[in-house]
């Protein structure tokens, strides 16, 4: 197949290009969600993010959840930024860490207002911008500026077998056109970790890679009561005919096709080594690990499942893709991209290849994913410990 | 010709079933994705979907094998033929 080299995004004031084009309100805390959500219904066209922390945390916790909240304002898919939190002063630290990236974004913070006053301003704002970037138009961008993130879910051994092969393929041949990559999920790389560390560009990737896996291997190990036989693999896994971890780890490794990562990435931490595969330590939690990638900039989501799992996220889009017939079939109304001719041997896996990338630029070009048509919109941060 | 199991690579000890399920004493037709060749196996158990069939005799303590590389131990013995899963392997991680 000729891969096309160009895609309909829209052009943003950094340079970067989104495949959507949304205005969104941010609560910075979780009691500013009801405001975010009061604005969000005010004015139409606006998607309020609301979630669970933002109040007490501290150290490398408060720093992860200030990059989530500015990496996600700042990602290009998100053409202007509403800002609501209880405080003035953590509430301007995120815009103007948004503001960086030249976009519209204002804040506003709850204290000596109230919530009414807060959603009557908030709102003329946000009507202004969601006005303001109705007016974007898609414009003909390189496929270089295609950033793909990739997590697969309620894997089974169909995942590994055919649906994670055909992301491996998408991204052999994506990769030479200059593409950004991430894959994560570094528990469920336990016991494929040493043939993934293999797979560094450099020493410096693949040590760096080591020394996070060891890092989260030990924190599970010690936070463990059982042997994980319930959560790692899931019973949806097992229902799969997944048995461990281990094979669990060599099927989701298959997503990477044969490329090699360039670095390791901090959680929801921007690359800044130029284009090509990276790593990004996240939680294998769906939801969890697709809001990091969003927030570090990745603006299409590839997601590989077995069993069917459902999960879609604001901002990026997530276009699912499974190879097995049963999913295919009774689930269909989730599957983005079916791939499961692969396991009757009607299609090999350069075809599925080519078909994912058909579906990954119909997207990229503003086709709905079935995540975003059914209302998927699972903004989940990611906390590292207990707050102060 | 419809080909009922898929195994990984050359080296595997197990492989997984591709249709609705395979019955006891069927004759199944197998396809090794690694070199692209054929062989076949005699099933003893009814296996689902996505399941593994042991591809030997395996014995407690063996090392299953899958991708070529190491997915667990066999935690009870195993005949060629028959279902592999948790009730019989068991991951070396935790």
């Amino acid at each position: 197949m000729e891969i096309p080299k160009s895609f309909l995004g829209y052009k943003r004031e950094n340079g970067r290009a989104g495949t959507r084009n949304h205005v969104i309100i941010l609560p910075v805390d979780d009691i500013s969600n009801a405001c975010a959500e009061a604005v969000s219904n005010n004015i139409k066209g606006t998607i309020a993010l609301p979630h669970s922390y933002g109040r007490l945390q501290f150290g490398a916790d408060l720093e992860l959840h200030f990059r989530t909240m500015i990496g996600t304002g700042s990602n290009p898919n998100v053409a202007a930024v509403i800002v609501i939190g209880i405080e003035p002063k953590w509430t301007k630290k995120i815009v103007d860490g948004i503001s960086k990236t030249g976009k519209p974004v204002e804040g506003f913070h709850i204290e000596r207002t109230g919530d009414i006053g807060t959603v009557m301003k908030a709102s003329k704002k946000a009507q202004e911008f969601v006005m303001w970037a109705s007016e974007k138009q898609r414009e003909e961008c390189p496929i270089s500026d295609l950033w793909i993130s990739v997590k697969c879910g309620e894997s089974d051994t169909t995942s590994g077998l055919a649906s994670n092969p055909t992301v491996g393929n998408l991204m052999d041949k994506l990769e030479p056109l200059g593409v950004h990559l991430c894959f994560g999920e570094t528990s469920e790389l336990t016991g494929a970790e040493k043939v993934c560390a293999t797979r560094g560009a450099t020493q410096e990737a693949s040590d760096k890679f080591m020394k996070t896996w060891s890092a989260y291997n030990d924190f599970i190990l010690k936070e463990a009561t059982d042997d994980l036989s319930e959560s790692q693999p899931t019973a949806g896994n097992i229902a799969g005919g997944l048995t461990t971890i281990e094979e669990k780890a060599f099927g989701n490794f298959q997503k990477i096709g044969n490329c090699k990562f360039v670095d390791v990435l901090e959680p929801a931490e921007e690359p800044k080594k130029g284009k090509g595969l990276y790593f990004m330590d996240t939680s294998s939690a769906a939801a969890e690990c697709v809001t990091l990638q969003a927030a570090a900039g990745f603006n299409i989501h590839l997601f590989p499942t077995g069993q069917g799992n459902i999960v879609g996220n604001p901002i990026e889009p997530v276009v699912k893709l499974t190879a097995n017939p049963l999913t295919a079939k009774s689930m269909s109304e989730h599957v983005d991209c079916d791939v499961s001719k692969i396991l009757s041997r009607e299609m090999n896996l350069s075809e599925a290849g080519d078909k994912l990338i058909e579906t990954t630029l119909r997207v990229a070009n503003g086709r709905l994913t079935c995540a975003e048509a059914l209302g998927h919109k699972e903004f989940v941060m990611t906390k590292l410990y207990r707050s102060a | 010709m419809t080909t009922e199991i898929i195994i990984h690579d050359q080296k595997d000890n197990v492989g997984v079933v591709v249709i609705e399920k395979i019955t006891p004493n069927q004759e199944c037709s197998c396809w090794i994705m690694e070199n692209d060749s054929s062989t076949s196996i005699q099933s003893k158990d009814e296996i689902p979907l996505g399941h593994k069939i042991a591809m030997n005799d395996l014995n407690e303590g063996d090392t299953i094998l899958k991708y070529g590389h190491d997915i667990g131990k066999v935690i009870k013995s195993i005949k060629k033929g028959e279902h592999v899963h948790v009730h019989n392997v068991k991951t070396k991680k935790w």
